[in-house]
């Protein structure tokens, strides 16, 4: 039953992704594209707690959902005028974004295939992982352990603060 | 001898130079003018003090034991060392005719500068006129005591330039620009006939050196035997393309365009570079090299023609000029052409060389009387106001100094004794009649011309009639300008009896003057005949004249417009030249060789053209074209690797 | 029927090719940046997917992931703060017609 309920959630996940994501490249209003982007971001954080990373999923939600694509919400309303709707896509340009995007699913696509026996492999149980492993992984200094890009995402994180503010602020 | 006064002969002219040239602006006119005069009165001295002590000291330097005048270099300095032979010096050379030269410019110089003095009065640019005076004289001195052929022609491009700035001076009328223009570009093109005689000459007698090339020509110039181009010999070449530089600058047919139209100048310049020194720095050159132009008779011939033709040829265009000035440079052409045709026929078994002495005779005399006639004119156009004798008439009660001293000048130049011009062409006639009765008749007659002509005017300006001239009452100039016109006048009428022969001859042996009266007696009855019919036609205003001219039309046209001579070479340069080889040059030129480069930067610009395009700055294609590229690797991975 | 990992893969795929087109069609920055973060997290998906289905016993898919996302996020915040800067100067987040300084 569970299976069965395992497969349901993900049949509607992986439908949802692939719905929105479309969704998302297609839609000719800007805010419409940034609301499909937020639900394609909550199905990615379905697959996380699916997969056990309930931590990961946490983090895909708060600064993925909650973050940027409020961020992008606002933006979209400063730079917009309601009712805007972008240009039609000269076939030109419609042409080559198809040929991009169908030539990547069918490189990749058969790539993946030819490898069959990875992919069919099945989930198999994890060992369990805690906060307090997580927390030692992220913040301690041995092998498998992230001190140093920790510390250097937060670096990265104060010179973004500091630029965005800089770039952004009004003269 | 001592090099400081032959060095300060040149410095001193140079240092003027330099000194008005550049800080002439700061000083006054009058201060200028003074300086310049002082300056050339001083080598005037030096040089006269030169020219005694080369004649009369008897130094053995100067002359030997046998009483021949000798050739003696103050001092040669090695300028330019490039080879073992090819080695160019400046020197001093004293010689007879290079003494005489010294007297002969220093004099006209001296003169021409206290004239301007009264003369250019009040004139723009006063201080430069007299630094160009004093760079002219300096580059004129220095030519005729060259000792080598290419100090010469450095001196003598000098001697051009300088020239052009005079002719240029009023650089603000645009007659005179192009007349200047004219004068170095027809003189430009002489003296690549005579580089070109230079470096043949130079080339087979591997010297520079005058007295080493004229010492001994025979030997000197024995390696040139038997060497034949386009039926002459290569010494025969050599010489009439030197001859062709003297062409040149002494306006010899058909290179003598230029000097009419260089009457532009300011008329003291005229005097000076037009009568008395410039123009005959051909004579001088064909009488430097004259030892070895006796090697070569064939060249003499072409000279004779050449000076010949020209004589003529000038005499007959003055009989119709009305301006002045071109009179008297017509006649110039015609009297430069009478001392190349002396050069021309003198032989050495005849008297000592005759013509030679003749030549150099007239050089003097002629120097001497045309720079009167010129500084006369000057002071007649100072009075009027304008160069056509239409314009003057009756001027000998108002100007009583010019009229006598301009009289002198036309009787010189006409060949009465006992003037100066009497003199030396009868010892011109007495060399042609010896060397052939054709040329001898020929020229007899080209000096009744002159005296015709000289007369024509003379009664034109003089007498004629008495047109009004108003309140402006034309009167003779003040001092400085009155004072040279005397002193030239008695020299004109005195230095026919200088024993010229004691001191000018071609190899240095004393050569007595002795009056061949068959000769003079025929030449003054010419004279005089011609100046009567002047007189019967000018004397009066009255109709001859213009029945005269009515009655040979063509003949008279043709002259006026000097034979169409410069129209001649308007057709050769213009319709010949350029349409026929200039323009398909530079049709080439602009097509061809241009069209190459032209085509690769059309090339390269199209092609960036095309290219920049791609530099889209579009990030979106540039991912574009990224992930093709990505995906035909990993397609082409997966195809062949895996 | 097993939940095997190409149920996974395939989403991810197809969301990153949403993202091509997406980047390359769109002329509007901000949709642009959509594109962008499309194809980020189809990325992070591939990262997790393997890690879960291939290395159960570590983390590493995780972490990566995890400093996806922060960098994402900053990355995210510096392309807005621009494009608001150039949309004040320029009043148009149009990738074609911002172009003063081509060629």
């Amino acid at each position: 039953m569970e299976l069965v309920g395992s497969i349901i959630m993900l049949g509607i996940i992986v439908l949802s992704i692939i719905v929105f994501s479309v969704l998302t490249v297609t839609t000719r209003k800007i805010l419409r594209s940034a609301t499909f982007l937020l639900f394609t971001l909550f199905a990615t954080a379905g697959i996380y707690f699916q997969l056990d990373y309930e931590f990961l999923g946490a983090v895909q939600i708060a600064v993925y959902a909650g973050g940027i694509v409020v961020l992008f919400v606002f933006s979209i309303l400063l730079t917009s005028r309601p009712g805007d709707n972008s240009a039609k896509l000269t076939s030109k340009k419609h042409v080559l974004g198809l040929i991009a995007a169908i030539g990547t699913l069918v490189v990749a696509g058969y790539a993946l295939f030819s490898r069959c026996t990875a992919l069919c492999t099945k989930l198999s149980p994890m060992k369990d992982y805690t906060m307090e492993d997580l927390g030692t992984d992220l913040l301690g200094s041995g092998a498998g352990q992230y001190l140093l890009p920790f510390e250097a995402i937060s670096v990265l994180l104060l010179a973004c603060i500091i630029g965005g503010i800089v770039v952004a602020r009004k003269r | 001898m001592d090099i400081t006064m032959p060095l300060m002969i040149l410095a001193i002219p140079l240092g003027m130079f330099l000194l008005l040239g550049l800080f002439g602006n700061k000083m006054s006119h009058k201060l200028a003018g003074w300086l310049g005069t002082l300056g050339m009165g001083t080598a005037l001295v030096l040089a006269y003090t030169t020219a005694y002590q080369y004649f009369f000291s008897g130094s053995e330097l100067f002359i030997n034991a046998a009483g021949e005048r000798l050739q003696y270099a103050v001092f040669d300095y090695t300028w330019l060392e490039f080879t073992e032979k090819l080695i160019i010096k400046l020197g001093f050379l004293l010689d007879p005719i290079s003494a005489m030269m010294l007297v002969v410019i220093t004099t006209i110089s001296f003169m021409v500068h206290l004239y301007s003095l009264g003369y250019m009065h009040g004139e723009k640019g006063f201080q430069r006129y007299y630094a160009f005076l004093s760079l002219f004289s300096f580059s004129m001195l220095g030519l005729v005591v060259a000792t080598n052929i290419f100090q010469m022609y450095i001196f003598w491009e000098l001697v051009g330039a300088s020239s052009y700035l005079l002719i240029g001076f009023y650089y603000t009328k645009p007659s005179a620009v192009a007349a200047s223009k004219k004068a170095f570009i027809v003189t430009r093109f002489a003296d690549l006939g005579f580089l070109i005689g230079i470096l043949i000459l130079s080339f087979y007698s591997s010297t520079f050196d005058f007295v080493t090339m004229t010492s001994n020509p025979q030997s000197v110039f024995a390696s040139t035997a038997g060497t034949m181009f386009m039926g002459g010999s290569v010494l025969t070449w050599g010489l009439v393309l030197i001859f062709m530089g003297g062409m040149g600058k002494s306006a010899m047919m058909p290179l003598h365009i230029w000097l009419p139209d260089a009457m532009e100048g300011p008329t003291p310049v005229s005097a000076l570079i037009h009568a008395a020194t410039m123009v005959v720095a051909g004579v001088f050159l064909v009488a430097r090299m004259f030892p070895v132009y006796i090697v070569q008779e064939s060249a003499l011939e072409i000279v004779t023609v050449v000076g010949a033709l020209t004589a003529l040829y000038a005499a007959i265009v003055a009989c119709t000029q009305i301006d002045i000035k071109r009179v008297l440079a017509f006649s110039t052409i015609s009297q430069i052409a009478f001392m190349v045709v002396s050069l021309g026929v003198a032989r050495p078994d005849f008297h000592e060389g005759l013509g030679y002495m003749a030549s150099m005779f007239h050089l003097f005399t002629h120097a001497m009387f045309k720079a009167l006639l010129f500084l006369g004119a000057g002071a007649l156009i100072h009075a009027v106001h304008s160069n056509d004798y239409t314009a003057m008439g009756g001027l000998r009660k108002y100007m009583p100094i010019t009229h006598i001293t301009f009289l002198i000048g036309c009787l010189a130049i006409a060949g009465i004794p006992p003037f100066a011009g009497f003199f030396s062409k009868d010892e011109i006639l007495t060399a042609a009649f010896n060397n052939s009765p054709l040329w001898g008749i020929w020229m007899t007659g080209v000096a009744g011309l002159t005296a015709f002509y000289m007369f024509r005017l003379y009664y034109r300006i003089f007498w004629w009639n008495n047109p009004d001239y108003g309140h402006h009452t034309p009167h003779d100039g003040p001092w400085t300008m009155s004072l040279p016109l005397i002193i030239l006048a008695t020299i004109s009428c005195v230095a026919g009896f200088i024993p010229f022969g004691e001191f000018v001859t071609w190899n240095g042996h004393e050569y007595i003057i002795h009056l061949d009266w068959t000769v003079a007696t025929t030449s003054i009855v010419v004279a005089v005949c011609a100046i009567a019919l002047a007189t019967v036609m000018y004397r009066k205003e009255n109709a001859t004249p213009t029945r005269m001219k009515n009655a040979m039309k063509g003949l008279w046209t043709a002259a006026y417009n000097r034979f169409y001579f410069d129209e001649l070479y308007i057709f050769i340069t213009h319709k010949i030249i350029f349409n026929l080889v200039s323009r398909p040059i530079a049709w080439f030129d602009r097509h061809i060789i241009d069209g190459t480069m032209d085509s690769f930067a059309t090339m390269t610009n199209y092609a960036s053209e095309k290219i920049k395009g791609l530099q889209s700055g579009s990030v979106q294609q540039y991912v574009w074209v990224y992930l093709v590229g990505a995906l035909l690797l990993a397609g082409a991975v997966i195809v062949f690797v895996i | 029927m097993e939940l095997t990992m190409l149920y996974y893969i395939i989403p991810s795929l197809i969301m990153f090719c949403c993202g091509v087109y997406g980047f390359i069609t769109r002329k509007n920055m901000i949709a642009i940046l959509i594109s962008l973060e499309l194809m980020l997290n189809a990325v992070d998906i591939n990262f997790v997917v393997f890690n879960r289905f291939l290395f159960p016993g570590q983390m590493e898919g995780m972490f990566f992931t995890l400093f996806a996302i922060a960098i994402a996020a900053a990355e995210t915040a510096l392309a807005i703060a621009i494009i608001i800067n150039l949309f004040r100067v320029a009043k148009n987040i149009d990738v074609e017609d911002v172009n003063e300084m081509k060629f």
